[in-house]
């Protein structure tokens, strides 16, 4: 679904992202991870076609450059690290800025967009919140609404950066197992970023390690998360220890 | 009967224009009309006005009551003057809120990339002109209108070149910092001009504080093609203000070019501040005050905003003129001192009572 050869970024003259091979299976869950400074945003803004980049990327078989950019936004969905919550503004109306790639530019939001809200708006239980303000909710709530904005797009492709960074972890847990639940029931194929790696490693099926814009390794998480290389390249003592869905790390003072 | 959600409470809707306000909107426009023509040094009843100006619909035939001599003071003196009023209140209104949506920015107003120095400093060179060497100048093929329309069309690309200079990303940041060098360089240049050309002061000043005084028929034909055309421009893209209030990146992940539609609505929004402020001088505050009051009112959605600045600005510059030439008696006083003593207070009202406060 996703295919990445050679990917290379460039940020005022920096190189961020140094030729980055990636595969995403249909259906599949992919987590980015590595130190701050790695390049695992910027990465995953390339594959969704938002910042310039050599290299190739393919999505669903098309290279996402030349993909009409209403049409790359049925395809792919992207919820940001921390989106800007517009001042006053509804929760209705923000899920439906999902809808845009499929409002005409001068026409309006036809019901089958208001149906296709709906929708999303009772599977990710926040139908009653819909009045609310985007600007009164809870950080647990507004990522909830973040992500029923992207999945408003009908997406095949879910791209989610650092999507718990602003929680605590039960709010973690419970944002995470409903991207899980939604990747079963629709399909969607899901390339995220975090920084948490015992719940990285729970989630995802695959991981990828970035380091200086590199990929340093890539794998199921008990082949990435080992003490050997996350002391390597986070510059961290580390404890792994076997857990029911995947490896437990523990930091450990030096 | 009106959906009601699982819980029972009515089912919010889609923000956009309501029509209860776009009612209100169109009566407030009707209103303005009628009174600005009705009431002045001759005032005249507001209904046999009412019909004089059904009259002009083609086909509609009825009597008003009123006499040759105040039929034409309906429709040669007054209503070519409401109506310039009504459209330079409806531009400016408009531009303004296009400008906050496109720059992110509470603050920004029609004048924001330097309109109203550059049509300042136009102007003053060509009273000032006109004034030291009155036989040479005197005929000359610009007049003010133009000047000040030149003026200000020259500083927002002034601006705008400026914006991307050194090399850099053109960005709102950098535009609008662009806007403040370009108006105080303009300004320096102006007022330099004017100490050397005292004798231009008065003339300059009353056209700087804003007038629809000398109005007639031609300088509404000449506004009209410039307000139908960016008004149309800018309330087609209504609903990308709304989604570029997410950010230029998410923007452009739903579908969007965040930097084109941002382009394209800053030249409409100057192209009609220019046209505007070529036929009445410097009017302050409606820019400001109009989408502000309707954003604290109806919404924060540009769907409303936008439509609604045009009926409600149109309608408060119309209104603002009635006071300006009748509240002195026969001594007029500059309609752009008019907006901003109603104006100043008013949206400090608005501000008080109202909870929703959003930028």
């Amino acid at each position: 679904m996703i295919v990445v050869r050679d990917l290379s970024v460039r940020l005022d003259g920096h190189l961020i992202v140094d030729r980055v091979d990636l595969d995403v299976a249909e259906g599949e869950w992919v987590t980015i991870i590595g130190p701050n400074g790695a390049g695992k945003s910027t990465a995953l803004r390339a594959v969704g076609g938002v910042l310039p980049f050599h290299g190739s990327v393919r999505l669903g078989g098309d290279p996402v450059e030349r993909l009409p950019r209403r049409e790359r936004a049925k395809i792919v969905a992207t919820v940001m690290q921390s989106p800007v919550v517009p001042p006053g503004m509804h929760v209705l109306d923000y899920v439906l800025l999902g809808r845009t790639p499929f409002i005409p530019p001068l026409g309006r939001e036809s019901a089958s967009d208001l149906a296709a809200v709906d929708e999303v708006l009772a599977a990710l239980d926040l139908a009653d919140m819909s009045g609310r303000r985007l600007d009164t909710l809870s950080g647990g709530e507004r990522q909830r609404v973040f992500l029923a904005r992207a999945l408003a797009q009908g997406p095949r492709i879910l791209l989610l950066d650092e999507p718990t960074s602003a929680l605590d972890i039960g709010h973690q847990q419970e944002v995470l197992d409903l991207v899980d639940r939604l990747r079963t029931e629709r399909g969607l194929t899901v390339l995220a970023t975090m920084h948490d790696l015992t719940i990285a490693g729970e989630y995802a099926e695959r991981m990828v390690l970035l380091a200086g814009g590199r990929v340093v390794a890539a794998g199921t998480p008990a082949e990435v998360l080992t003490e050997e290389l996350l002391a390597a390249h986070y510059r961290v003592r580390v404890r792994v220890i076997d857990g029911d869905h995947g490896p437990l790390v523990v930091p450990v003072r030096r | 009967m009106t959906p009601v959600g699982r819980t029972g409470t009515v089912r919010p809707r889609p923000a956009g224009l309501r029509p209860w306000w776009l009612v209100a909107g169109v009566l407030a426009v009707a209103v303005a009309l009628v009174a600005g023509i009705a009431f002045g040094p001759v005032s005249l009843p507001p209904g046999s006005v009412a019909v004089e100006l059904l009259n002009l619909i083609p086909g509609v035939r009825m009597d008003s009551g009123l006499t040759e001599r105040e039929i034409a003071i309906v429709t040669e003196l007054r209503l070519p003057r409401v109506v310039l009023g009504l459209l330079v209140g409806a531009m400016l209104a408009l531009a303004g809120a296009a400008y906050q949506g496109v720059f992110r920015n509470p603050l920004a107003d029609p004048h924001l990339l330097g309109v109203a120095a550059g049509a300042g400093l136009g102007v003053t060179a060509v009273i000032a002109g006109r004034a030291s060497t009155s036989d040479v100048t005197a005929n000359l093929p610009i007049g003010v209108p133009l000047a000040a329309f030149a003026g200000a069309l020259i500083a927002v690309a002034l601006t705008w070149v400026l914006g991307s200079a050194g090399g850099r990303a053109r960005t709102p940041a950098t535009l609008i910092l662009a806007g403040v060098a370009v108006s105080a360089f303009l300004s320096a240049a102006q007022t330099f001009l004017l100490q050397r050309h005292v004798d231009a002061m008065r003339e300059v000043y009353s056209w700087l504080l804003g007038r629809l005084g000398t109005a007639g028929w031609h300088d509404v034909l000449m506004v009209l093609p410039y307000a139908a055309v960016t008004g149309a421009i800018v309330l087609s893209r209504r609903r990308e203000l709304d989604v570029l209030t997410v950010g230029d990146e998410e923007a452009a992940s739903l579908g969007l070019h965040p930097q084109r539609s941002r382009y394209l609505l800053i030249v409409a929004a100057s192209l009609a501040t220019a046209a505007a402020v070529s036929v009445s001088g410097l009017i302050g505050f409606v820019g400001i005050i109009v989408p502000h009051t309707l954003r604290l009112l109806a919404g924060p959605s540009y769907r409303s905003i936008l439509p609604l600045s045009v009926l409600f600005g149109a309608a408060f510059l119309a209104l603002t003129d009635l006071l300006a030439r009748t509240v002195a008696g026969q001594a007029e006083i500059p309609i752009g001192v008019v907006t901003a003593f109603l104006g100043a207070p008013f949206f400090v009202l608005v501000l008080r009572s109202t909870k929703a406060v959003a930028p």
